[in-house]
């Protein structure tokens, strides 16, 4: 039974940190692989939409890995490098959407819902809240007076 | 005013959902192109017909135009066939573009099913077909005289698409300037 843990454990640990990334489309330099690597886990393929082109077995998400690589092997910066390929398919591709006018909904949205929200909630608590006792007057506070005395007499 | 802050949350939830609901009918395989309005990227690709003039950016503008991606891979590529076909009867301008397959393949297709195509280019790596933004076949875009891509259409043309959509559209481009 341990024995049998030991061993799930090390496959699931080896399990952990595969991609899709086949080997012959891996740069030779580890420096600009990583670069590579590390974009592509950012980018949207287009066939299966929730996966990262790093993820992705299909075809066309192969086509942009390598397409990313040549970029970068040609001397492209990151941002020239994803700049290419949101060309080409719009910045759906970014699985981060950049802060753009656009996207300030999708940004900000649920922030603006917190705050209307808070302030909503602000006013209806404030509301149902007692209001401050008015401070008795002189002839009320005689009144007062009277009635304990005559509890305390009863 | 009082009210208002008490009907404003269930107006606003009303709202949402209504978004959501109507969110839910469309296709997320529907993106939107980039290319609307620009010209075509530069191309130069082999003919999928042994022998025969290759298909460039050069053949494109003068008149309006339909470029179809297809492939013999593809399946939706079945159903639009027969309609590819009239519409080379009708003499409409199409050009097709074999993606992402080897041109045998492809002109086996167009043996065994008819060619609508007036020029065929093979695309054997997907480098054209990603320069415009493609990511399955069947896809369409119309062209306009100036070369510029002006519609993109994902999926099967439908005899619908056609007589609503991309045939008012070629119309409209060919009394454009």
């Amino acid at each position: 039974m341990r024995r049998f843990l030991i061993l799930t454990c090390a496959v699931l640990a080896v399990a952990g940190s595969a991609w899709a990334v086949n080997p012959d489309e891996q740069l030779a330099d580890p420096g600009l692989e990583a670069r590579a690597h590390s974009l592509s886990k950012d980018l949207r393929c287009v066939v299966c939409q929730n996966q990262s082109i790093d993820d992705s077995d299909a075809a066309l998400a192969r086509d942009l890995r390598i397409i990313l690589r040549e970029r970068i092997s040609a001397g492209d910066t990151d941002e020239q490098a994803v700049a290419y390929l949101v060309a080409r398919y719009g910045s759906f591709v970014q699985l981060q959407p950049p802060v753009r006018l656009d996207t300030l909904a999708l940004w900000f949205g649920p922030l603006a819902v917190l705050l209307v929200g808070g302030l909503g909630a602000m006013i209806y608590i404030r509301s149902r809240a007692p209001s401050r006792a008015e401070p008795l007057s002189a002839d009320e506070e005689a009144e007062v007076e009277t009635l304990l005395k005559t509890d305390k007499a009863g | 005013m009082r009210r208002l802050i008490f009907i404003l949350p269930v107006v606003l939830f009303a709202a949402v959902l209504i978004g959501f609901f109507a969110g839910l009918g469309r296709d997320p395989a529907l993106l939107p192109s980039t290319m609307i309005g620009k010209p075509v990227p530069e191309f130069s690709l082999p003919s999928v017909r042994p022998g025969d003039q290759g298909f460039a950016t050069a053949d494109l503008g003068g008149e309006p135009m339909l470029i179809n991606f297809y492939a013999s891979w593809c399946a939706a590529c079945r159903i639009e066939h027969p309609l590819l076909m009239r519409l080379r009867a009708e003499g409409v301008l199409l050009h097709g573009v074999d993606w992402k397959d080897q041109p045998q393949a492809g002109y086996q297709w167009l043996q065994d099913r008819g060619d609508p195509y007036v020029r065929v280019g093979s695309d054997v790596s997907g480098r054209t077909g990603i320069d415009m933004g493609v990511s399955a076949v069947p896809e369409t875009f119309v062209i306009d005289k100036q070369g510029r891509v002006r519609y993109r259409h994902v999926g099967a043309v439908t005899p619908q698409l056609w007589d609503e959509t991309l045939r008012p559209l070629m119309d409209k481009l060919r009394s454009e300037s």
